[in-house]
Parts: C-alpha cells; structure tokens; sequence
C-alpha cells in the first residue's frame, strides 16, 4: 500500500503531556515527536518568543516554505505529458442524455448515486431531498427539510439511509423505508453539529460513521448511531467547499478544498492535515480522488482544474484553456481516471483527458450553472445536477473501438 | 428572482470571488479595440443614429478566431458576456443571450459593468424605477411595478431624497442632446435587466451563498497563524517524496491498465444499461452473482485492493484460504475493519472478542504477527480504540497481498472460477427493439429488501453453520490429542 499515514503511529501516550489520544507526528528542530492536537495548539500559540517578533516569523515561514519547495522540486524529473506521450489519443467521444429528472422546483445542489447503480438522492434550494430510481424515473423518497439550501446529500453504502444537510448547520441521516406512508423526514437524526452551513457530506465504508465539512472551516467524523464527534480537523483559514474520501484500498485519509484557496489531505485517525497543496488562485469548489487513490483533482473559481499527484507531493498538471473563463464548480473522474468530467460556471461541462491535459468534448444542454456531475458507481453513467432544477443522466460512447 | 435585501447582511457574510469577471473585462478590452476587435457600425434610429452597433455574427465569429473554437462555444461564450452585462442587446432587450444573426449589439458602458458597484444598491433601483414613473406613468412592467411598490414600502424613510434624486437625474437627462439620451437610456435599461432581472428568468448574477469569511480579504497575521504554518511545512518537509517518473508513471499505468474497464472508452458487454434500456450488464455482475463475468474476474488480477472490495472476489480468495488453511487472516482482516468502521458503541466489545478469537494465547483462529506488532497491539487493547488494530491489520493485510495473493492468481480455485467466467455476446439492437426496451423500463428491488434478505439469509446460516475446522482442532489438541501441523505462513 502506497498509504504513508499507516506506519505512523496514530495513538498513545502524547509526548508532551501524557494521555492517550490520538497522535500527531510531528518535527520540532527536525526530531520526530508525537503530540495531542491540545499540545499542538498550545505549542502554536505560545506568542512572541525572546527576540522574535512578527517579521522575524514570517521571515521564517517563508524560507521553511522554500526549502520544502525546494524539496519538492529535487524530485521533480519529468512532467505528466511527458510520460503520456507513448499513450493513444482517446478517440471521439459520442455524448447522448438519457434520462432528464425532473421535480425539484429550486436549484438542484447536490446528487449522490446509491451503491446499486441506478438509484440516486438530489437535494436542493427548495429544502427537498428526493431520491430517485434513475433508470427508470420514479421518485422512490421525497422529503422536506426544514431549511432551504440542502447543499450536501449522500447516499448510504447500504442503500438503506441518506445524509444531508445545509444551511441549518446540521447534517441528518434520514433512513429510507418503503412503507409509503411513514413520513421518512419524521424519522431524521441529527448527527453533524456545525457552527456554520455544511457544504459537503458523505459515509465512510459503512452506515455507521459520517465526514461532515462546513463553512465554518472544520471537517468532522462522526457516529452516526451516537452522534458523538470522533475526530475534528482544524487548518483550513476560511469555508471549507468540497470533501472527498480515498478510495477503499489507501483508506484513511480524505482530501478537502476550501476558501483559502488550500487543497488539505487530513489523516482520518489523528485528526493531522498531511498534506496541502497552494496551487490555486481562488477558491477550490470541489476536490475529487483519482480512482487508484494516488491523485485528486480540484476544481476552482479561476477557472482552472488542477491535477495533483499525493506521492510526488505536488502539482502535475492544469486543465486551463483561454476560452474558459466561468469558474468551475464540480470534477470528477471516468473509470479508468482517463477522462475527467468538470462542471462550468457557463452552464457547461467540458470533458478532459487527464494524461495529456488537453480537452476532449464540450456537452452543453444545461441552463443554469452545473453545480455537481457524479459517476455512477460502474463507471456506465454520469449524471449531471444544475441549477436549472433538473438532473440529467448522460451517457457516453468512444467511437473508434477495435 | 427576488430582491436581495440588503438590510439583511450583518457583515458576516461575503460574497464569492467572481475571478471570471476580471477575465471577461480582458476579452471585452479586445473586443472594442479599433483595429483589431469586432466591427461596428452604427444603426439608424428613426432620426437618431446610435453608434458602435455589432452584430450577432459578428461577435460569435470574433470569440471563434480569436479563441480557436467551433461556433457553438463562441455562441455560450458570447451569450455569457450578455447574461453578465457586458454587451447588451438593442432589439429584444430582455433575453440576455447572443442570436447568430444579424440582430444588434453594444458594449456596455464602464460605468455600468458589474464590478464597479456590487451588489447592486436598492436605492439606486428606487430611483430608477421612480424615474421611469415620472418619465411616463404607467410604463413600468409588472414585476417593476411590484418591486416599485415594495420598495415604496421598505424605503418610505428615505422616498423624498429618492423622489428628488429621480427627479434631478430625469432633469439633467433632459438636458443632453437626444442621441446620448437615448444611448444612456438603453444602457441603463440593459444595467437594470441584468441586475434585476424578471422573475423566472435565469441570471448570470447570481452566485448563490455567501461565503463566511471575506475570500477577498487578506488573512490576519498573528503569531500563532505563522507558528501553524511552519509546524505544518516541517512535517511536510520530513515527509517521504517520491520521484514524479515513479508516481506518475503509476497514474499513467493505472489508467491503460482500467481502459477496456471502462464504460466509456470501451464496449461494455452485453451492453451498456443506459444506452440500450437493458438490464443483463447489471444482473450479470451483482454483488453476489454465482458465476462472475470474465472482465470481473479479470480486475481481481489488477491488484489485491480489487480482489478484496469485490464480495464475489472475496468470497474466492476465502475459499483458496480454506484450502491452505490460512483463512484466519482474511477472516481477521475482516474483523478489523468491522472494528473501524462500526457504531462506536459496539467498539469495546468487537476488541475483546478479535483479542479473544485472534490474538490470545491458545486462541481459536491465532494468526501469526510479529513480537513487536504483537506488543503494541496487546498493550493498545488496554484502552481499546477504533484503530487499536492498525498496526496488526497492516501486517496481516501485507502478508496476504504479498504472499497469498500471489498464491491465489496462481491456484486451481483461481483458474477454474476464471474457466468458468462467463464472457456475454454483445447486444445487437435494432431501432425498433430499443423503443420497446424503453417502454419496458422495470424497476429493481429496493437495497432495503436486499438487506433485509441479507440479513435472514446471515441469520440462517448462523443457525446452522458448518463445523469450523479449526475450532474442532483447538477442541481436540485441549484433549491431549495431536493438532496437525499447522502449514506455517512465510
């Protein structure tokens, strides 16, 4: 396993005062030293030093950030297009929509697709949550929130419950029952508590634990049957947008995008940002992993999307053309991470192919911004949610086969 | 589209940052270069002349040169740059969109571009509706009509100095020669129709929620923010790297390798469920299917991480566990994740029970860890946690990937589920067989019935499970009887 965080010890007895918590490894004068995020913070907030003053520290910061830079750049040898070289030209790519959803009657924020493939939960402005059998158009669930702007929504891995949440601060897991006439927003339970709206919500492997980010720039895992805060993640200066979990095999860790324009990867047991990654101009809208794992793309106000590759600790590759100017608000994926689908500002989605950065196709049809496009979990679907009130499910063909 | 009451923000929430607007004011600069921007002309008014007027196509064939791209993205480009009230529409005012003909265009004045003043003030919307009242009653639209009494409503503190100021503008408007009137008018208009926009009509003004800290504000320089900073890039420093030829070549090989996997880029066999409205690509390959697909079987090869998240895949490589008798392994690996990823309650009892099957000396199904690992499990089980088991599932997870795994892709179990893998035809519609699997769209069943049956069907077989060998061997070496050799794992 490439995963790094699984050699480091994560819980114990903290160096600094003793309890056991969970551990963050860290350097003081280049020794390796495990704190509780109370001594760390501590440890930050110590204030002026004998003989330092503000300039002094930011002085520092800034040639700590070279050196890393500096590092980062030793191991730099070749570029993603280099080595894609000897790779086939995808050929034309044939884009049909095949399913129009409609029924929301506000702007659609969010979509999620159910393990199984077809079924897939919407939330929108209007407070509803609607969960639909894609394939086949029914609303199988529709449940009123009592808050408008649901902007984060997710589907359970057993299929059997929902999260969601928005502008009241909280993210509720809903269970679905097909009994038609329970009221399934009866059966809600609160389980995020944020100060602020949640942005972005979804299930770890199992119903039981819940990653939850907010605007108020903190991410948290929770128990779902308790509701208890297991982890919190701090680091972040300003809202936090977008989360994404790693695929199963690296587990552990999940990346966040934000206001600050900062990409942070957090370990899930410690509670330590690990990585980040300053590449943007603006803000980051959404953040999504590359299906092995190793990568994630970023998708943001500038108008760009950009590829960062985890174990290289840096940036190997923008998507940016000079036509594109609307800010993208949503990346993700094909199967194969070939082609990377981002959604636009100017009610398009332009289709990428992630080794050589070039694009491939444009898919217009939408009529407000495009807020979410998800794959669905076989790879054989994409489906779109815009602010025009509709979801659409595309599907798309590769002409030149053997 | 309501009005944004302004009264509302409490100066705790900001506005997103609209870098497109910036860009957009670059591509316009172009756009009215003399030499080198779109052609104008200026278009006959009854007796007025307006000036600068450009056509539709004009505009698209411009973006088209100038940004290498086919029409159609010329036309959104173009019709982003109306929607944002850049250029302005002469004829049809109110549909904010470029039309590929010969209708007529004008950039929008400076003074009036969304940057200079945002958001837009309610008073000035008061004034200008007031001013259109006094210009000629009766001209305001109803949705105008009903801002206008609304804002008569929420604003009657302030409706003299409003009155006045409609009045003074409407005074000095009077005084300008008729062709900067009319120019002024239409600009203002279209300033209005972007900022205001009719109710049900889509507007590019809108950005949706406000963001909680000002992203264009810089951020606060205390001691601790840079004492963060420089924690954070020391570890980040220490940290292993590794070479980008490496991980990228990694990325690159990731993506050949998934190509005929994936449903875009090649045939999904029989057929794609989307495209031809047929279900057999889904039947084939759930979750507990008796004999998988060949292009299934065929991921389990591309690493140990597939092979695992596939429950067919598992259920095969615990089958070649059992032949080798090392199923402990995969059974506490298995168990370790329940741990991590289950209800916090369960937590402490899940441990002992993994310590007491697992772990212990004499244990039923003992596997095989190192001192050291063993040491920092045994003594984190003191104060069990989620992750207590990490190190322990790390190693077990290694020593299968490592050796096991290899094992499995070369063992008959492997090879005759692959012999056995069923490899589908490709679907061959007509048009008139896909109308009618259109019309016989049927719905699945429902994940909560498929859990529940899981879950009587898990029941059952807990009720009468099989004799686990292991535990009839435990039971017999308790009896002073020989164990057999247990096959050691390298």
């Amino acid at each position: 396993m490439c995963d790094q965080t699984f050699v480091a010890a994560t819980f114990g007895p903290c160096d600094s005062c003793g309890t056991a918590s969970p551990l963050m490894n860290i350097y003081i004068k280049n020794e390796p030293i495990n704190y509780c995020s109370f001594c760390m913070e501590v440890m930050a907030c110590q204030g002026l030093q004998k003989g330092e003053t503000l300039a002094t520290l930011k002085k520092e910061c800034e040639s700590l950030k070279k050196k890393l830079e500096e590092d980062r750049g030793k191991l730099n040898d070749v570029e993603l297009h280099q080595v894609a070289e000897k790779v086939e030209v995808v050929g034309a790519l044939s884009i049909k929509t095949r399913r129009v959803l409609k029924g929301h009657t506000n702007k659609v924020l969010c979509m999620d697709w159910c393990k199984d493939k077809r079924r897939l939960v919407s939330s929108s402005q209007d407070g509803k949550v609607i969960v639909w059998d894609g394939f086949t158009l029914n609303k199988e669930h529709g449940m009123s929130m009592p808050t408008t702007w649901v902007m984060a929504c997710a589907y359970a891995p057993s299929g059997c419950a929902v999260a969601c949440g928005g502008l009241d601060n909280k993210c509720s897991v809903i269970p679905l029952s097909l009994d038609s006439n329970e009221n399934c927003a009866a059966k809600k339970k609160t389980v995020a508590m944020h100060t602020n709206y949640i942005s972005g919500c979804t299930f770890t492997n199992s119903d039981m634990q819940l990653l939850s980010c907010s605007g108020d720039g903190t991410s948290a895992l929770w128990d779902v049957e308790s509701g208890q805060l297991l982890q919190s993640f701090h680091g972040h200066t300003s809202d936090i947008l977008s989360l994404d979990l790693a695929p199963s095999e690296t587990g552990n860790t999940f990346v966040t995008g934000g206001c600050d324009k900062k990409a942070n990867v957090w370990d899930m047991r410690s509670g330590q940002n690990i990585q980040s990654f300053e590449c943007h101009e603006s803000d980051i809208n959404c953040v999504k992993y590359y299906p092995s794992g190793d990568a994630f793309a970023s998708a943001s106000d500038d108008a760009t999307c950009r590829f960062f590759d985890l174990r290289a600790d840096r940036e190997v590759a923008v998507f940016q053309k000079d036509s594109i100017v609307f800010g993208a608000s949503t990346v993700d994926f094909s199967l194969s991470g070939r082609l990377l689908f981002a959604g636009y500002n100017d009610y398009t989605i332009n289709v990428w192919d992630v080794l050589k950065g070039t694009r491939i196709s444009m898919m217009f049809g939408h009529e407000n911004r495009v807020s979410r496009v998800r794959l669905s979990p076989d790879g054989t679907a994409l489906c779109s949610a815009s602010w025009d009130n509709t979801l659409r499910v595309i599907d798309i063909f590769c002409c030149f086969q053997a | 589209m309501t009005i944004r009451n302004a009264i509302r923000d409490h100066g705790q929430r900001y506005r997103p940052r609209m870098a497109c607007l910036r860009k957009a004011e670059k591509v316009l600069l172009e756009m009215q270069d003399p030499r080198t921007g779109v052609k104008s002309q200026p278009q006959r008014l009854v007796i007025t002349t307006i000036p600068h007027a450009i056509t539709g196509e004009d505009i698209i064939a411009w973006l088209a040169g100038r940004f290498q791209i086919d029409t159609q993205e010329a036309r959104s480009f173009g019709s982003m740059l109306v929607a944002l009230g850049y250029i302005y529409p002469l004829q049809d005012h109110k549909r904010l969109v470029i039309k590929p003909d010969a209708s007529l265009y004008r950039f929008q004045t400076p003074y009036f571009w969304p940057t200079q003043q945002w958001p837009v003030e309610d008073t000035d919307y008061a004034i200008y509706l007031a001013k259109r009242n006094i210009r000629k009653k009766g001209i305001l639209e109803l949705h105008e009509q009903e801002q206008y009494n609304r804002l008569h409503k929420w604003m009657n503190h302030k409706w003299d100095f409003i009155v006045m100021q409609a009045k003074e503008q409407y005074r000095a408007a009077k005084e300008r020669k008729k062709p900067d009137r009319v120019v002024f008018e239409c600009q203002e208009r279209a300033y209005w129709v972007v900022h205001r926009p009719p109710p049900g009509t889509v507007s590019a003004m809108d950005y949706g929620l406000e963001r909680r800290i000002d992203p264009n504000a810089d951020e606060t320089q205390t001691p601790d923010f840079y004492e963060r900073i420089m924690i954070f890039t020391q570890q980040s420093i220490m940290r292993p790297r590794v070479k980008s030829s490496v991980s990228i070549g990694a990325l690159v090989k990731y993506c050949t390798t998934y190509y005929s996997h994936d449903p875009f880029l090649s045939k999904c066999l029989p057929s794609n469920p989307w495209l031809t409205d047929d279900v057999t690509f889904w039947t084939l390959n759930r979750l507990n299917a008796e004999v998988p697909s060949k292009m299934r079987v065929e991921r389990w090869t591309f690493s140990f991480g597939e092979l695992l998240s596939d429950p067919r895949g598992r259920d095969d490589f615990r089958l070649f566990l059992k032949k080798e008798f090392s199923s402990e392994n995969l059974a506490f690996w298995e168990s370790c994740e329940d741990l991590k990823w289950g209800t916090a309650a369960t937590m402490r009892g899940k441990a002992e029970q993994i310590y007491k099957t697992f772990l212990a000396r004499g244990a039923p199904r003992w596997i095989n860890i190192d001192g050291k690992t063993m040491e920092i499990t045994v003594s984190g089980l003191r104060h069990p946690h989620r992750y207590v088991l990490d190190a322990a599932q790390t190693h077990i997870y290694m020593l299968m990937k490592k050796d096991k795994y290899g094992r499995y892709i070369k063992s008959p179990v492997f090879k005759d589920t692959m012999k056995k893998a069923i490899c589908p035809e490709e679907h061959k519609f007509s048009d008139a067989q896909l109308e009618q699997n259109a019309k016989n769209r049927r719905p699945s069943l429902s994940p909560i019935i498929l859990r529940q049956q899981e879950l009587e069907q898990r029941a059952r077989m807990a009720a009468n499970a099989p004799v686990d060998i292991t535990q009839v061997m435990s039971k017999l070496s308790q009896q002073g009887k020989e164990a057999p050799q247990r096959r050691t794992s390298r």
